[in-house]
């Protein structure tokens, strides 16, 4: 789950990144996605590093979910009688959405990849450019709504997932450590699905076209 | 003061368990508790009811024999124990919600009581140390460094109530399990046993049917020892620890 976490934490960073390009222009952007697929030659074949991500994430996704219904069947196991009452005093906010947050962001990673990788579904029309497929998505407002929502689960994702995989790797054995490392997590969770919402949210408002 | 008091009534393991709802007046703010269920199962006897069944042993905050679920929380609203709790902490009229620790682990016996010797079960695949008792060995022949006895003694100050278990939304039993590991991690005589300790309390825990930490720190919010969340990690850390110097 940590390790697994991690992978997830370093890729969304990169494709961050990555998506700040569409602010360059058409140009830019499209040199950009061109270049992900070129990454590599000769020694690799084009397309070559990008299948060797997929392949990872695909991997890391079946090993994180996998655990993550573990843990919520072993839960729901552990307590078959649930409480009439039940006050929560210390769990972060953050932490409550880890479950169906995370179902969330399954479900979208399934609508992403069809509507930007394998162009199944494309609102606002389809194009050969990356930059203009993008535009074109994010200027129908219930495709930047869902996408709202999705870096919302991210954000509580990134938030306790952060914290969790540190302490579950036992780097916060002491109260300074365990500072620092929620310090760090509420940082990120900030600025990855802030970078993220940037590009789509100018888009939307007409400002890249 | 006066109460209302919504308790779950379980005859027996195997029955089936409801609410019932009481009335307890005359309870002044002094009292603990404890002395409030006292007072209504005084009422209940002298009507020929059955008392309600509920753990206790010290009354002072040292044995852990008393937990229960207040209104949601474990061990009620403050950070102590439910002997050491006072009625001054609820409002006068308040009703009152009183249930047993839930988890499987720990199987209601009757009423409030549950059988804990899950916990019990637990230390004695690990949280011990292997040495010839007798007379005690004389304190300085081990030196150890005072951060390390303050932290070991933080640790050891886990009474096995089991409020960090029935608070858990997975139901987990880490901070008891992880106060132990802690304890005697930072002591010298601890050092022999430290990475099957924690191999073999864990694979303890697992089999009792205890969930899975997912570091929410709902545990230490409820203890009444204050056992903070880093013992989690301490005892994470002995676990990798262990897995990569001798596989067991
Ligand atoms: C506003 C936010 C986002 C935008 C605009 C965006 C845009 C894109 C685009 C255009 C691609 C296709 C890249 C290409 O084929 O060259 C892509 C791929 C991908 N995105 Fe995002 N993305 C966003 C958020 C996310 C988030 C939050 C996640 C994960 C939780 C994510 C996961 C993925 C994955 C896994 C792929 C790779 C699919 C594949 O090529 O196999 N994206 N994204
Ligand atoms: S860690 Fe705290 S809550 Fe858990 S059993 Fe020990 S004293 Fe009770
Ligand atoms: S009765 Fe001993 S701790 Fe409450």
């Amino acid at each position: 789950m940590a390790v697994t976490g991690a992978i997830f934490v370093g890729y969304v960073a990169l494709h961050m990144y990555g998506n700040l390009m569409a602010f360059g222009g058409q140009q830019t952007f499209d040199t950009y996605a061109h270049h992900l697929r070129t990454f590599g030659q000769p020694m690799l074949p084009y397309s070559g590093l990008l299948w060797v991500v997929r392949l990872v994430l695909v991997l890391s996704l079946v090993g994180h979910v996998y655990a993550a219904f573990k843990l919520w069947s072993r839960a729901d196991s552990a307590r078959s009688t649930k409480y009439a009452v039940k006050k929560a005093t210390k769990a972060t906010f953050s932490s409550k959405w880890m479950r169906w947050g995370g179902v969330a962001l399954l479900v979208f990673v399934i609508w992403h990849i069809l509507q930007f990788t394998t162009r199944t579904v494309t609102p606002g029309g389809d194009s050969d450019s990356p930059y203009l497929r993008l535009v074109n998505g994010f200027s129908v407002w219930w495709v930047f709504l869902i996408y709202v929502v999705a870096l919302f689960a991210l954000a509580m994702h990134l938030r306790h997932g952060i914290w969790s995989a540190c302490q579950t790797l036992g780097w916060t054995s002491s109260v300074l450590s365990a500072r620092i490392v929620n310090a760090i997590a509420i940082a990120i969770a900030v600025i990855i699905p802030l970078g993220f919402v940037l590009p789509p949210f100018f888009i939307l408002i007409g400002v890249l076209n | 003061m006066r109460f209302s008091l919504k308790i779950w009534r379980q005859p027996s393991a195997e029955t089936k368990g409801s609410f019932a709802m009481y009335q307890v007046d005359d309870i002044t703010g002094d009292m603990s508790f404890l002395e409030m269920l006292d007072v209504l199962n005084e009422g209940l006897i002298a009507r020929g009811e059955d008392p309600v069944a509920f753990d206790s042993d010290c009354r002072e905050g040292i044995c852990g024999a008393c937990g229960m679920m207040i209104s949601g929380q474990a061990h009620g609203p403050e950070v102590t124990t439910t002997c050491q709790l006072h009625m001054r902490s609820f409002t006068d009229g308040d009703t009152i919600v009183i249930e047993p620790w839930r988890a499987n682990a720990f199987p209601v016996l009757k009423d409030l009581v549950v059988d804990r010797s899950a916990f019990d079960r637990i230390i004695q695949a690990g949280g011990y140390i292997t040495v010839n008792t007798g007379a005690a060995p004389e304190a300085h022949s081990v030196p150890v460094p005072k951060p390390n006895a303050d932290r070991a003694f933080d640790a050891a100050t886990c009474i096995g109530c089991g409020a960090c278990v029935a608070a858990c939304p997975n139901a987990s039993g880490m901070l008891f399990m992880a106060a132990k590991v802690t304890h005697l991690g930072e002591l010298p005589q601890g050092q022999p046993e430290r990475a099957s300790r924690v191999v073999k309390m864990v694979n303890q825990h697992d089999h009792e049917g205890f969930g899975g930490c997912t570091n929410i720190g709902e545990c230490a919010g409820a203890c009444p020892k204050e056992i903070p969340l880093d013992v989690i990690s301490q005892l994470n850390n002995d676990m990798r620890h262990a897995m990569r110097h001798q596989p067991s």
